[in-house]
């Protein structure tokens, strides 16, 4: 196992709040254009883990190593500067902006105030904006505020901000929530679509969505990791069905 | 999604077309839009001095209109900083004193000297004026351009140090507003204070000439007003500028979501800190104008409610449009004027009114009613 394969490498990381032990990973990689796909019971950290890679959530020990940068101790918006995109939970896109706007926002290049006040995207960037809408079936609201976007819209404008974005690595958090069948077929194969390009990791409950992605599985489980490989194989593992049956509420992987 | 949608991508080229030339619908609205800002430009710069010119209007008129174009630019600033970026900021009186002070300086420099080069307004409130020297900070003030200089420096400086500070620690939303007060009555308490030798509450007076101009000529009067007139269309079309690039999306993007946009890679941290200097070096170019104009500066130009007026000119203009600030402050102040004469101890009440019933019925302000009428108008046709 190389240092120099793993995109991302998560030692001995541990996060607490006032006590409470939220997450206890003791290794966790994610090769160089994989995608990966996290789950596991409410409240097993998955959350916990993206913001801590994100920088949105500083660690209590421990390290997370992105592309050999030491990011532990960065800021949100140093690390997002690597190349680390994220889309959240709840979809959160700016309101006020048109969704074309929306979308140069997150085109790649440096991040100053003072960079902004000139320059203007080039014809091929504006053109892979276009192309991406296109993909995602926003097009034709290009000039649509975003307040206007309905649920599912918001999710793929947000996952066309990533596609745009040049983001290496990507933590897509929950991207099939309140989607239709149809609009969850359509994510995952977005998501396959840039398996390969990008470092994935997904976040989601939706065992059909994560079986069209067809990729690793990793569960977490009160803050540990649980168990590791094919869905298949995890699916078939019993401390992983002990973890969602024996706590009854929760929806059998 | 409807397959008409999923088909729609390859040929839909004038949309592509209207994207990339960044026309709104219609193509030629955006146009249209600056053609009402242009019209209020040629009013305010030719038309009032014309109107002046023959007679319609009278001195004191004409610089009362002089000094509310300054109070607008303080609305322009406030917009770019609340209605824009979504930061209420309740010290933009502070700002517009500042460049007050800063010219006021310049103009007591320029005006009578009493026991040896110490401007009059200073030398009265001394302790001891017998053993009394110019303070050293005075001194270069007998330079207009040090003076200009400063009028933009000071305000813009102080804005980005404390800007910088406060946005850095995260510090957001009412807890902005209530520290930025506190900094406005925390330095109004100093420049009360006759020590520092500012003139204390008295402030700045005795003004008689700006760059070798009398101030009591009608000429000056007119220079000053027509001054202030192009330095307001020049903040309107800064600003309407500055809001069209990719800087002014991200302050909207501040405004609705600062914690997603870190995660795309900006630090909203100096987008703030640039457009609340911004906003200052405005009210203090505002401050600067209007001082000669009035004849004065204390320190109750910084007084707590100043700053509020600022914001009720923006809310009731139309935050987050920048012609809306303008028309605000204007209409505000005109309304001002011309009911103080009317019936004076009513206007608390009807300030009040007017800024509870926008709340309320008209959250968007008169630039949003507007916009509302026109696009009816066009649903009719």
């Amino acid at each position: 196992m190389s240092a120099k394969q793993d995109f991302l490498q998560v030692t001995d990381l541990v996060v607490e709040f006032d006590g409470f032990r939220a997450l206890d990973v003791k290794y966790f990689a994610v090769d160089r254009g994989e995608l990966r796909v996290v789950v596991g019971p409410n409240g097993a950290g998955k959350t916990t883990l993206c913001d801590v890679i994100s920088g949105k959530t500083r660690a209590t020990t421990g390290s997370v190593v992105i592309d050999d940068h030491e990011v532990t101790r960065w800021r949100d918006s140093q690390i997002a500067a690597l190349g680390v995109g994220r889309k959240f939970q709840t979809p959160s896109v700016f309101d006020g902006l048109s969704v074309y706007e929306n979308m140069e926002l997150a085109l790649p290049g440096r991040r100053t105030w003072w960079r902004t006040l000139t320059g203007r995207p080039t014809w091929a960037q504006q053109r892979q904006i276009l192309q991406l809408l296109d993909r995602v079936h926003l097009r034709k609201l290009a000039r649509a505020p975003a307040r206007d976007l309905s649920h599912g819209q918001r999710q793929w404008l947000e996952i066309a901000m990533l596609m745009v974005s040049g983001s290496r690595l990507l933590l897509v958090d929950e991207p099939a929530a309140g989607l239709t069948d149809d609009e969850t077929m359509l994510t995952a194969d977005l998501l396959n679509e840039l398996k390969g390009h990008h470092t994935i990791i997904v976040i989601e409950h939706d065992m059909e969505f994560v079986r069209r992605l067809a990729s690793r599985v990793t569960v977490l489980c009160e803050g540990r990791v649980l168990a590791d490989g094919p869905l298949d194989m995890v699916q078939a593992d019993p401390k992983v069905r002990e973890a969602y049956l024996g706590r009854g509420k929760e929806r059998k992987p | 999604m409807s397959d008409g949608l999923r088909t729609a991508g390859g040929g839909n080229d004038a949309i592509l077309l209207d994207v990339l030339a960044r026309r709104s619908p219609g193509g030629l609205v955006r146009w249209l839009d600056l053609i009402g800002p242009g019209l209020g430009a040629i009013l305010l710069c030719i038309g009032i001095p014309a109107l002046f010119a023959t007679g319609h209007l009278d001195q004191s008129q004409l610089s009362q209109l002089g000094r509310y174009c300054c109070l607008a630019m303080v609305a322009i600033g406030l917009d770019l900083v609340w209605g824009y970026c979504g930061v209420l900021s309740l010290c933009q009186a502070m700002f517009f004193t500042l460049g007050g002070y800063a010219c006021g300086m310049y103009l007591a420099m320029h005006g009578p000297l009493d026991g040896g080069g110490i401007p009059r307004a200073l030398f009265v409130v001394s302790s001891d004026p017998a053993g009394m020297s110019l303070p050293w900070f005075w001194k270069p003030f007998d330079s207009a351009a040090f003076a200009l200089s400063m009028v933009i420096l000071v305000p813009g400086t102080a804005a980005a140090i404390f800007g910088f500070f406060a946005f850095r620690s995260r510090i957001r939303g009412v807890y902005f507003s209530i520290i930025s007060q506190a900094a406005t009555v925390a330095l109004w308490l100093l420049f009360c204070r006759n020590d520092l030798q500012l003139c204390g509450t008295n402030g700045l007076t005795n003004f008689t000439h700006i760059l070798g101009f009398d101030l009591r000529e009608t000429s000056t009067k007119l220079g000053l007003y027509i001054l202030s007139a192009v330095a307001l269309c020049a903040s309107t079309a800064a600003a309407l500028w500055l809001t069209r690039t990719r800087f002014g999306r991200l302050l909207v993007a501040i405004r609705d979501n600062e914690s997603r946009l870190r995660f795309a890679g900006y630090d909203p941290v100096w987008f703030k800190t640039a457009i609340f200097a911004f906003g200052a070096v405005l009210a203090g170019i505002g401050g600067a104008l209007y001082t000669p104009q009035t004849g004065i500066v204390t320190p109750a130009n910084m007084m707590a409610i100043e700053s509020i007026l600022a914001v009720v000119w923006v809310a009731v203009g139309g935050r987050g449009t920048v012609v809306g600030a303008v028309v605000g402050a204007l209409v505000i102040n005109l309304l001002y004027a011309w009911l103080t004469t009317l019936m004076p101890k009513a206007w608390p009440f009807i300030i009040g009114a007017i800024f509870v019933s926008v709340v309320l019925f008209m959250p968007t302000g008169l630039a949003g009613g507007w916009r509302a009428i026109v696009a009816r108008a066009r649903s009719w046709r």
